[in-house]
């Protein structure tokens, strides 16, 4: 296997490095390479294009959703910069935000134990559209500042964000069963 | 086996034979076979003019029936009259919640389930086979000539255990699967290429057995499946088994023969059928006992005894607008699929669901297979002149087991496929050196709670001391929704890996031994077929490498041109003569000399791709 894995995924779909990118590009530039390798133009040719031609669309797609989520695509850009963002081994969290959370998980089990989807999918719609907020700072940080430090901190603090978010889907797909 | 094939948009490559492919929905209640003639998407009929061939198997001492004599029998002959197979596709015995209720005599056997018949034990894989054998002589008779290969459909909701079983099951009824594609796809495809639609749609599909909801998005050619949820056990059929159940209740019967069983459940659906049509259906039947049944079930009464499973539909479809990010203000359109959508219940309920009416305008029982036939042709290397592209989901998460019974989820459901995703494990003992593998698919978070797809070992990692293996296990879903799993040591560069296939799939070995087994294939007819075939793929082969070469002769190697040439000309020789093994091993050493060129020729056309980007970003 020799294909060319060395590009980057942003070089992969002719997307210049940061934080804020055009999404109709990417996914107009994800759409064209899908159109070339996509295992469903080799299906009536041998085995060999058709393995060759799973591991590009493979990789195309892993690489369309690591740019297509705000939380991946900063956390891929620090590494391009070099900085580890430490989900797993730094827990360290501002005193504020560690309140924040335990609100968060609060309301959460409050309107579990209420079995009230309209609370949930209220906690649901909040919870996105804090999330949108942190992301237009993330853009901030990396694209503006190149603050890699404070983006880092910010990666942390929205993986958090993003569990409490898979807590609610799953608390609402319980509910709704 | 051939080379890679990319042309220019809007440049045909060179003209060849129309390809024969057909599309199959093989479905719980019904199946049928479609095709694209004169880039028209056609519906196969037998030789009575009947499209659809009930999906009920009987297996008698001395030979099989499928379709309509099937079906008649059903009610003289039910233990081995086998009807809604796809119910067990993948499925063991303790799946199958109503299996007491049922006539079949089941055989317990571990991965899946098998029914013990007059003409000896068969598996689901086997009844399928025998329904996908009689559509695929159906096609060959009506197409004239040996299929290229077959794009077969499943329930989006199927898991890997049911469409490993599928694929399994077209390969014994001997059809080259082109692909498995999901049958809302397949709608989507059908209705969208009819009315040139974009925008985001969805399409609730509920069949005789099961229900799926996909979430698309359709822009400028590309079927984009943000989402897909349901339920690979609930349809038309529970429909029927509530009437059933009414019935039982309203006449005071029990403790029924398994003979006024299928006659009260045979009145039982058609009396949901009348109901579509009119506002009230009467049940007159006479059981063996002599007892009369004498009834009338209204739209009220239907509609109260079905609640219940209309609800079972709403919630996955709410799921799967959650999972695609989207509401129901988003969604442009809603395709009904399935011939169950036809019940004025469901067309109501999706309606208020959705506020708008749902569309209806190709016909719910065929919609499926004419959208397999189209991407049956595309596949099959038939041009068409607008060219699209589908990006399917998978429809359920797989995950690996990890200490106390968890899942650790490695891909995640709607994952756009294929897709790969590899996680480090690392041992919990000093010296230890096998590490055992469970692979899972489904939600849940217990591994109890979860479909168990395989296990097996990891073994000959060196000892060392507890931590300090590093273990990589890479899941890879292909084009078809099907898993593979490989396990790798690497923190010494001692590389040991397993390539697992799901513990109910078949071998290789096993569906040979199944082929030479049925009556269809004696054994110069399987040595005539194999050649056929091989001449069939070498002839392919040879088309495909010197279109290749003409189209990117200037990738080739000093002397490669050559090799390749030489390697062509064997593969000739070959396919002249007399024996299959002969031309497969002429492919193969031409497939090996093309190697490292095909590689070439797919960077090189992505690198293209990539540059007219530049260029066009250069002048903006």
């Amino acid at each position: 296997m020799h294909f060319d894995f060395s590009k980057n995924h942003f070089e992969l779909f002719g997307l210049a490095p940061v934080f804020h990118i055009d999404m109709e590009r990417l996914d107009q530039a994800y759409r064209e390479i899908q159109t070339l390798v996509h295992p469903d133009k080799f299906a009536h040719q041998g085995d060999q294009e058709k393995r060759l031609s799973m591991q590009w669309a493979t990789h195309a797609n892993e690489a369309y959703q690591t740019l297509k989520k705000p939380l991946a695509r900063a956390r891929y850009l620090l590494h391009l910069h070099g900085v580890d963002t430490q989900e797993e081994s730094n827990t360290a969290m501002p005193a504020e935000f560690l309140m924040a959370q335990m609100e968060w998980r609060e309301a959460i089990m409050e309107a579990k134990e209420a079995q009230d989807v309209a609370d949930m999918e209220n906690l649901h719609n909040r919870l996105r559209a804090e999330m949108r907020g942190q992301h237009q700072e993330l853009g901030r940080l990396l694209d503006e500042q190149a603050d890699y430090q404070g983006a880092s901190g910010l990666v942390r603090k929205l993986k958090f964000m993003e569990k409490l978010g898979e807590e609610i889907d799953a608390a609402l797909e319980l509910m709704e069963a | 086996m051939a080379l890679l094939q990319i042309a220019e948009p809007g440049m045909s490559a060179a003209p060849h034979q129309h390809r024969l492919a057909v599309g199959i929905d093989l479905g719980t209640t019904n199946s049928l076979v479609a095709t694209v003639r004169s880039s028209l998407a056609v519906v196969l009929n037998d030789e009575n003019g009947r499209s659809l061939l009930p999906s009920v198997v009987r297996y008698r001492a001395d030979g099989v029936d499928v379709g309509c004599h099937a079906l008649q029998m059903q009610a003289m002959d039910p233990q081995n009259t086998i009807v809604s197979v796809k119910r067990f596709m993948g499925r063991g015995l303790s799946d199958i919640a109503d299996a007491a209720h049922m006539p079949y005599r089941f055989v317990d056997e571990p991965g899946m389930v098998q029914i013990s018949t007059v003409a000896g034990v068969k598996s689901p894989v086997e009844v399928s086979a025998d329904i996908l054998k009689v559509l695929r002589l159906r096609a060959e008779k009506s197409l004239g000539g040996e299929l290229v290969g077959a794009v077969i459909t499943v329930p989006a909701y199927f898991d890997d255990a049911q469409r490993q079983a599928t694929k399994d099951a077209a390969r014994l009824a001997g059809i080259n699967v082109l692909r498995l594609l999901n049958e809302p796809t397949a709608a989507a495809v059908a209705y969208g290429l009819d009315n040139g639609s974009e925008g985001v749609y969805a399409v609730f599909d509920l069949g005789g057995g099961t229900f799926d909801i996909s979430i698309l998005k359709l822009s400028r050619g590309v079927f984009e499946v943000l989402a897909t949820n349901g339920d690979s056990a609930l349809g038309g059929d529970d429909f029927d088994h509530r009437i059933y159940c009414w019935i039982l209740e309203k006449a005071g019967l029990s403790g029924l023969s398994h003979q006024d069983a299928r006659l009260l459940q045979t009145h039982a659906r058609a009396a949901k059928e009348t109901l579509t049509e009119h506002e009230e259906a009467t049940i007159t039947a006479v059981l063996s006992t002599g007892e009369m049944v004498d009834l009338t079930l209204s739209t009220e009464v239907f509609a109260n005894i079905t609640q219940s499973l209309v609800s079972k539909t709403l919630a996955p479809t709410r799921k799967a607008l959650r999972d695609a990010g989207l509401t129901v203000e988003d969604v442009k359109g809603v395709v009904m699929v399935g011939g169950s959508t036809r019940m004025p219940i469901i067309q109501r309920a999706v309606g208020t669901f959705f506020s708008q009416e749902p569309l209806n305008n190709l016909d719910p029982d065929k919609v499926v297979a004419l959208g397999a036939a189209i991407q049956a042709n595309v596949l099959a290397g038939n041009r068409s002149e607008d060219d699209w592209l589908l990006l399917d989901v998978i429809p359920l998460s797989l995950g690996l087991e990890t200490m106390g019974g968890l899942v650790e989820k490695v891909v995640t459901r709607n994952s756009t496929i294929p897709v790969a995703r590899a996680q480090e494990f690392t041992t919990y003992k000093d010296g230890q050196t096998a590490m055992s593998i469970h692979v899972v698919q489904g939600e849940r978070e217990l591994v109890s709670d979860c479909r168990s797809l395989a296990k097996f070992e990891l073994r000959g990692i060196p000892p060392m001391v507890a931590g300090a293996a590093r273990i990589r296990v890479t899941f890879q879903v292909d084009a078809d929704g099907l898993l593979s799993v490989t396990a790798r040591e690497q923190s010494t560069g001692v590389e040991s890996s397993v390539t697992v296939k799901p513990s109910y799939g078949l071998s290789d070995e096993q569906i040979t031994q199944m082929l030479q087994a049925s009556h269809e294939h004696a054994k110069d007819d399987m040595l005539a077929r194999a050649l056929q075939e091989a001449r069939v793929e070498g002839g392919r082969l040879i088309e495909a490498v010197e279109a290749a070469l003409h189209e990117d002769g200037h990738l080739l190697k000093e002397g490669e041109g050559d090799r390749i040439s030489a390697m062509v000309a064997q593969l000739r020789v070959a396919i002249a003569g007399e024996d299959h093994r002969l031309v497969t091993q002429a492919q193969e050493k031409l497939n090996h000399a093309t190697e490292s060129f095909a590689a070439r020729r797919m960077d090189a056309s992505v690198n293209k791709a990539l540059t007219g980007h530049k260029l066009e970003e250069l002048e903006n």
